[in-house]
């Protein structure tokens, strides 16, 4: 095959406030090739994209395309579309109450004597989906159609507009199985005609299906560019959540087989629990001392499988026992009457109540809890927080301090101070490290195994497997919204965790 | 809690300092142009003077602004149902009475009336907002525009009048009181109003959910009931302000009482240094706004500006108020502030 570099990005390098996005990023794309960006949420997939279609700024690097004897630079998604490089995102980004035909030629009308030529523009438009087997009436506004025939007419609109370089950001989320197959047909028919296409997705089947190439990012740094024979599946997944040396300490203790766990000892009982488009039935049993770990990609699920025991999304069938007495949890505060405490994920979003004090964010939890009209103690509210700053090692200039201006780590080390104020018998700490550097990271890791030691249940969600591989006993691995299998004790080892993830073999 | 950092922060860091400026710049202005503005006068008994005028007639305002401030706090929405809610309720009240010599009802009964039919309309406009989502403004534009025409309904679409005198008491004096009532039902509103917010965590809660909805939810928080409460509260308000209105001219006119007031009452929530997106809020600084605004009218027509001119004057000042507190302008008087302080160490250099 022909291998001529139509774009080639060298050392891109951006950095959000505090956070280096990208560092020092190479990328090439050649003509007539489909090229899969891999990595996880957060590893630079989306900000490289955004570089690349001038939609962010970067610092540091060049961007070289076919036909520009000089490096490029975008300044605006348009700038790109003029140089042949179009993009669709995984949401669909045209205008529901336009007509197909014009959504295909917004900003660039077929025109007659200065007016819009609509007989053509709809002639053309029909021509344009023909090619997809879509025969719908053009006329008709978007709105009108399903999500999937939406999203096609986007990447119809892409296809049709790029000459060199097609971005496709997740397109086959909202298509079902025949839809994904018409895509590939057409970017097979793409790459034929010499385009380079850029393929973001999640599904690891999909990758191996259609692209020739993988580039892999992991915490913005480029981890590498395969062939895609060169890179069979588990070693994609060992790339993207990332195999560094283990450098810490070893911190997990000789547990007691786990598996030979005392009925007297259960916290917690699922059975069926699911919440409907979001996470499939699954069975889950907590006893004290457990920490129980959830593996999988970004978006299978864990976060899911975790905010439902909670009551954070809503459950839609199966029970749940505590101390073998059923409880309906409707609501979060069900699961606080019932010892639970929940850390989210997204600390921004979910976490911090940005405008109140530090004191104020910490012991809130525990006022809920406590009573809804009966103000805890104002001493006792400032022991409580001084407390937990102090514990935790919380920098803040007083506790009377908006949390908003604290860093991120300290925010975090705030929320996490707001749920062990309330002593909980079974603590859900989903993404409790990130942000935080690396002393802390290993000292709420103590904390875990510290916790469980005193007899709570811990369900432990993290991107990074080393830190679950230090601290749990158990392991349930997810794909695709479903608790594909769990691993005890020894089983606990990076490759069965990557074998299950694959969907190669047992989990 | 927050008595410990009064000597620690400098005074014009405090929320309620700029509020406080302004209303007294409105009171400066007339000590300078209406010498016997701060002149307090007895007559039958009672107090009389501009002054007394203003806690008067800002009466009704300030519990406006009390339930305002909560709605604004809570949702981060407006409820400009207000006006038409406490005609509604003052409407309920009188038909309630009957306009004949005695009342068809105890008083009492007659005051329980309007403060259910307020708190029934505060429950429509949180049910909309907290339960279905609709968008504050478009969930309580229903009231706006149908609370005139219920009201008209129940009074037959008649001026009616209430003959005993005492009905008058909650609007104007009551014998033997030198200072109007409505100022002390404020007070009392406002100070209940304090006490709860501060002796018990529902301001906590309040803000909790004004500032970020999900995570209060997290927390254990019941979000909506929260916000649902905040609006039952806000048309109890509005009643409260439609009975001191018909008692104060003894007689309801469905069509006036209580217009635009529904728009003084977020003036005043802004006013008061309250961001109108939700979240922090200062119960007194709504109270303060809303005293302001009452002393810019009287202030006006202390100057003998003509009723119908009022409106433009007030609208110029309450430009000038609001600029004053916008984040543009005060990062304006900080960089001041820093090129100033710069200015004199560099003097003080050059000087040694």
């Amino acid at each position: 095959m022909a291998t001529k570099e139509i774009l080639t990005m060298r050392h891109i390098t951006k950095n959000f406030i505090g956070v280096r996005a990208l560092n020092s990023v190479d990328f090439t794309l050649r003509a007539g090739e489909i090229h899969a960006l891999m990595g996880e949420n957060g590893a630079g997939k989306s900000t490289l994209i955004k570089v690349l279609t001038g939609a962010e700024e970067f610092e540091k690097g060049e961007i070289r395309l076919e036909g520009f004897d000089h490096p490029i630079i975008n300044r605006s998604p348009e700038e790109a579309q003029d140089k042949g490089i179009s993009t669709v995102y995984q949401e669909v980004n045209l205008c529901p109450n336009l007509s197909v035909a014009e959504n295909l030629f917004i900003g660039r009308e077929p025109k007659k004597f200065g007016k819009i030529d609509w007989k053509t523009m709809n002639s053309r438009a029909e021509e344009i989906l023909h090619d997809f087997d879509i025969h719908i009436d053009v006329t008709l506004t978007l709105d009108n159609f399903s999500v999937a025939i939406q999203q096609m007419i986007a990447i119809a609109r892409a296809v049709d507009m790029s000459s060199k370089v097609l971005i496709l950001d997740e397109p086959t989320s909202s298509l079902d199985e025949q839809e994904v197959g018409k895509l590939f047909q057409i970017m097979r028919m793409l790459k034929e005609r010499g385009l380079g296409i850029i393929f973001i997705t999640h599904f690891l089947e999909q990758v191996y299906e259609i692209c020739d190439r993988i580039t892999v990012l992991r915490n913005g740094e480029l981890i590498g560019e395969y062939k895609i024979e060169n890179l069979p599946r588990l070693k994609l997944v060992a790339c993207m959540m990332g195999k560094d040396i283990d450098i810490l300490e070893d911190i997990k203790e000789e547990q007691s087989s786990s598996k030979e766990k005392d009925e007297d000892e259960i916290i917690l009982e699922a059975k069926g629990l699911a919440s409907l488009g979001k996470v499939k039935p699954f069975d889950l049993s907590v006893y004290k001392g457990d920490v129980i770990g959830l593996s999988g990609l970004l978006g299978s699920g864990r976060s899911e499988l975790a905010r439902t025991i909670y009551g954070a999304d809503r459950v839609d069938s199966g029970e749940l026992k505590i101390h073998k007495k059923n409880l309906s949890i409707s609501a979060p505060i069900d699961a606080i009457k019932a010892g639970m405490a929940f850390l989210p994920e997204d600390r921004k979003e979910e976490g911090i109540i940005e405008d109140l004090s530090v004191q104020e964010n910490i012991i809130l939890a525990l006022q809920v809890k406590q009573s809804m009209f009966k103000l805890l103690n104002k001493k006792d509210q400032e022991e409580f927080a001084q407390r937990y700053i102090d514990i935790l090692d919380i920098k803040t200039p007083s506790k009377d301090t908006p949390v908003k201006q604290l860093s991120g780590g300290n925010q975090q080390k705030v929320i996490l101070a707001r749920w062990l104020l309330l002593n909980p018998e079974f603590l859900i700490l989903d993404e409790p490290t990130r942000g935080i550097d690396v002393g802390t990271k290993t000292e709420i890791q103590r904390l875990i195994v510290d916790l469980a030691r005193e007899g709570k249940a811990i369900i432990f969600i993290s991107s990074e497997i080393e830190e679950m591989l230090r601290t749990c006993n158990r392991m349930l691995v997810m794909r695709d919204s479903e608790k594909i299998g769990e691993l005890w004790d020894d089983e606990i080892t990076q490759d069965n965790i990557m074998t299950a993830i694959a969907g190669g073999g047992r989990a | 809690m927050k008595n410990l950092n009064i000597f620690k922060k400098p005074i014009y860091q405090y929320s309620l300092f700029l509020p406080i400026v302004c209303l007294l710049l409105v009171l400066i202005v007339n000590l300078i142009q209406t010498p016997n503005f701060f002149k307090i006068t007895v007559q039958n008994g009672v107090l009389y003077g501009f002054i007394i005028d203003i806690l008067n007639r800002s009466s009704g305002l300030v519990i406006l602004a009390v339930g305002m401030t909560l709605v604004v706090a809570s949702s981060g929405g407006t409820d400009i149902s207000v006006g038409a809610v406490s005609a509604l309720a003052g409407a309920v009240c009188i038909a309630a009475l009957g306009t004949g010599a005695t009342y068809n009802v105890p008083y009492i009964v007659s005051i329980l009336l309007a403060l259910i039919m307020g708190m029934a309309c505060g429950t429509v406009n949180g049910y909309l907002v907290s339960y279905m989502k609709v968008q504050p403004m478009v969930a309580t534009l229903i009231l706006f525009t149908a609370g005139r025409g219920i009201a008209q309904l129940v009074t037959g679409s008649f001026i009616l009048y209430v003959k005993p005198e005492q009905f008058g008491y909650l609007g104007n004096f009551i014998p033997g009181v030198p200072l109007p009532t409505p100022f002390f039902v404020a007070a009392f509103l406002v100070f209940i109003t304090w006490i709860v917010l501060d002796k018990t965590p529902l301001g906590m809660y309040i803000q909790s959910v004004g500032i970020n909805r999900d995570a209060s939810r997290l927390v254990g928080l019941n979000s909506k009931l929260i916000i649902f409460f905040t609006y039952v509260f806000c048309g109890m308000c509005a009643a409260i302000t439609g009975l001191i209105s018909v008692s104060r001219t003894m007689s309801i006119d469905a069509n006036n009482v209580g217009l635009y007031t529904e728009l003084d009452a977020i003036l005043a929530v802004a006013i008061g240094g309250n961001s109108l997106r939700g979240g922090k809020f200062s119960l007194f600084g709504s109270v303060i706004g809303a005293i302001t605004i009452q002393a810019l009218t009287t202030t006006l027509y202390a100057m003998q500006v003509s009723a119908d001119q009022i409106p433009l004057y007030k609208a110029v000042v309450v430009i000038i108020i609001v600029s004053l507190q916008s984040p543009v302008v005060l990062k304006w008087f900080k960089t001041i502030k820093g090129k100033l302080s710069t200015r004199s160490h560099q003097m003080v250099k050059e000087a040694k």
